[in-house]
């Protein structure tokens, strides 16, 4: 792998993360509505009031004056400020990023360390008891959307056996490893219910990629050189099928986000995506395309991890 | 007579499929004795490919299984051994070279690392040991500059370069017998030629034997001290490579003989390249009596009542036909 390959996938990034910012803030643009609609309603706040209000905040500029205004502030790092909370934006998602990577990185972890090993083992055994199984629940999972999970298991773990809470707080108080305990306990279901239904759309991909490589003429020449099926299957087989698996990780980030918006609703996990809703819900246009813009900016750092992963997989890409 | 190397007795290896039990290989007999190079040809789908995979135990199982047969190597059947005793003679007592070089090596390791796997496993060397090995593996099948090109990728190599590799992998441990499956057949002209040329020089360097399997006559009759000549998963003939040129007996033989392209008597003469009529029998529902008899110009009742055994016209020429 070349130093070259990463700087030229680094360098690419720049162009994308524009782009999206364009039409993020171009859709944005087109929606209705008013941060300052309340103060219409308002009989106490004169009209003059309002319009001065959006002058300063310089709403009524023409749209391409505005992007090119928030672009700038943001490459300095000014990221604007919420109408709704009255309060920097930047700040505002510092608070909330943290928690929500928590949940969806420890999802992501766990669907991978579970979906890998299930995966190579259900390929390996085709049609055996344990690929019947392993596809059968891999089916469940994927076919089960995360906000009916989510309220099934409230339902079971909280509400029927009263084992974890349903609500994640974010200010428990404490110390050391109780406190530690109790994070743990309030993350169990959200990193579950993400995690189940990534693992099990991953069991599958990676069961077929198995099943893909598994016939190739090199897994042949393994087996014929006396080295154990064991070694063959990681050492020559494996390696091979993860490459495609990479690609579907990626892409699945952008789903992921969308999941852990839904989820983080349900558990009311204070992370972005609840952010995200509510301030949808007040029209507060900084926050939003801030908070968009970070999950886009994710997506786009998964995708460069995905290709240097990449890179590293298979000496034919960086190579070239 | 020494005891053979390779002995293959009655084999049959059959395949479950939906449709019912695929008889790829349906009962072959084939000696191959030390240092000694046999050719086993027969057109595509005839059972030679499973024949040398079975000796390997490459099959995979399920859907292939054996049904009858032995296959004695130096005396030991291997058809009862596992996995673990198998492994102690694959590379090391018996090799094996694919048809493909483009895909038979895994594009994601050097060669270097893929030669030295063989060679760190089977003869318990340190990894840089088995590098030096690699090397001289790679200097010995003619690569140049193998100190260098020990390094790259496969698909750093073209095809005739990939199948020396390919060569200097199943050689690196000196195994007693090289299977080589089509090595050549998806190679241009030129570099045929020198991949079996590449292939007697080791042979000559090493001792050891060569199974031939392709379906190229020219190749068999240069190569090979002997030949079987497989059909619909039976042997049908088996012969020295003179006899069996000079006096062929079986109508397959005598066919596949004449398909041979000459130039001494090409197309000036106006003559056609006679080919064999008809398509290979499915080997699900074989018919009953010789697997020949819908294409051969001299079939009679007999033929089609039931297979003739191998028997023996000349001394080491045997043909399974009733003429």
């Amino acid at each position: 792998m070349s130093r070259q390959y990463i700087i030229r996938r680094l360098l690419i990034t720049i162009p994308s993360l524009l782009g999206i910012s364009i039409v993020l803030f171009a859709i944005l643009a087109l929606a209705p509505g008013d941060p300052f609609e309340e103060l219409a309603t308002n009989p106490a706040v004169p009209p003059e009031v309002r319009a001065a209000l959006r002058a300063k905040f310089g709403l009524d500029d023409p749209v391409w004056t505005r992007y090119l205004h928030w672009l700038g502030a943001m490459i300095q790092g000014d990221w604007g400020f919420s109408f709704a909370s009255r309060m920097d934006v930047d700040t505002l998602i510092l608070q909330r990023l943290p928690t929500t990577l928590i949940v969806i990185g420890s999802s992501q972890v766990i669907a991978i360390l579970v979906a890998l090993p299930v995966g190579v083992l259900a390929a390996t055994r085709p049609y055996s008891l344990f690929d019947q199984i392993a596809n059968t629940l891999a089916f469940v999972g994927f076919s089960l959307p995360t906000f009916f999970t989510g309220l099934l298991f409230i339902l079971v773990f909280s509400i029927q056996l009263d084992w974890l809470p349903f609500v994640y707080r974010a200010d428990i108080a404490g110390s050391g490893w109780p406190w530690l305990w109790a994070h743990i306990k309030q993350s169990i279901m959200p990193v579950m219910v993400l995690g189940l239904f990534q693992g099990a759309s991953l069991v599958r991909f990676v069961r077929s990629s198995v099943l893909d490589v598994i016939k190739l003429d090199y897994v042949t020449t393994a087996r014929s050189k006396g080295i154990g099926e064991r070694k063959v299957i990681t050492k020559h087989v494996v390696r091979n099928a993860l490459i495609p698996v990479v690609t579907l990780v990626a892409l699945q980030m952008p789903i992921v986000f969308g999941g852990a918006i839904v989820t983080e609703q349900i558990f009311r996990v204070p992370g972005i995506g609840s952010l995200l809703i509510s301030a949808m819900l007040a029209n507060d246009t900084p926050v939003v395309m801030a908070v968009t813009f970070v999950i886009a900016c994710l997506v786009v750092i998964f995708n460069l991890i995905a290709d240097i992963l990449y890179g590293w997989l298979d000496p034919r890409i960086s190579f070239r | 007579m020494a005891e053979p190397l390779l002995d293959i007795r009655g084999l049959k290896t059959w395949f479950k499929t939906d449709d019912g039990m695929v008889r790829a290989v349906d009962g072959v007999d084939l000696r191959i004795d030390r240092g000694e190079t046999v050719g086993v040809v027969g057109e595509s789908g005839c059972g030679k490919t499973v024949t040398a995979r079975s000796v390997l135990k490459l099959i995979d199982m399920p859907p292939g299984r054996f049904e009858a047969g032995e296959i004695r190597w130096q005396g030991r059947d291997l058809i009862p051994l596992d996995e673990a005793e198998m492994n102690k003679i694959r590379a090391r007592e018996i090799a094996i070279i694919f048809q493909e070089p483009m895909t038979s090596l895994n594009p994601v390791y050097t060669v270097g690392d893929q030669i030295a796997e063989v060679i760190a496993l089977h003869q318990k060397l340190s990894t840089k040991q088995a590098m030096a090995g690699a090397v001289e593996m790679l200097k010995l099948v003619n690569i140049p500059n193998p100190e260098r090109r020990v390094t790259d990728y496969p698909h750093q190599f073209s095809g005739g370069m990939r199948q020396r590799v390919m060569i200097a992998m199943a050689l690196s441990c000196q195994p007693k017998l090289l299977i080589a499956d089509e090595p050549t057949t998806a190679l241009d002209v030129t570099i045929q030629a020198q991949i079996l040329e590449l292939m007697h020089e080791m042979k000559d360097r090493f001792g050891m034997a060569i199974m031939l399997i392709t379906h190229a006559m020219g190749v068999v009759a240069e190569t090979c001290q002997r030949v079987t000549v497989m059909y619909a998963g039976k042997v049908v003939e088996e012969a020295p490579v003179e006899a069996l040129f000079g006096d062929p007996r079986h109508p397959y033989t005598q066919g596949l003989i004449r398909s041979i392209p000459r130039v001494d008597r090409g197309a000036e003469k106006k003559q056609r390249l006679e080919a064999i009529p008809g398509t290979v029998p499915s080997l699900l529902n074989p018919p009953q009596g010789c697997r020949f008899a819908s294409r051969c110009k001299y079939v009679m009742d007999v033929c089609t009542q039931a297979m003739p055994p191998l028997k023996e016209v000349a001394p080491g020429h045997r043909v399974a036909c009733v003429l």
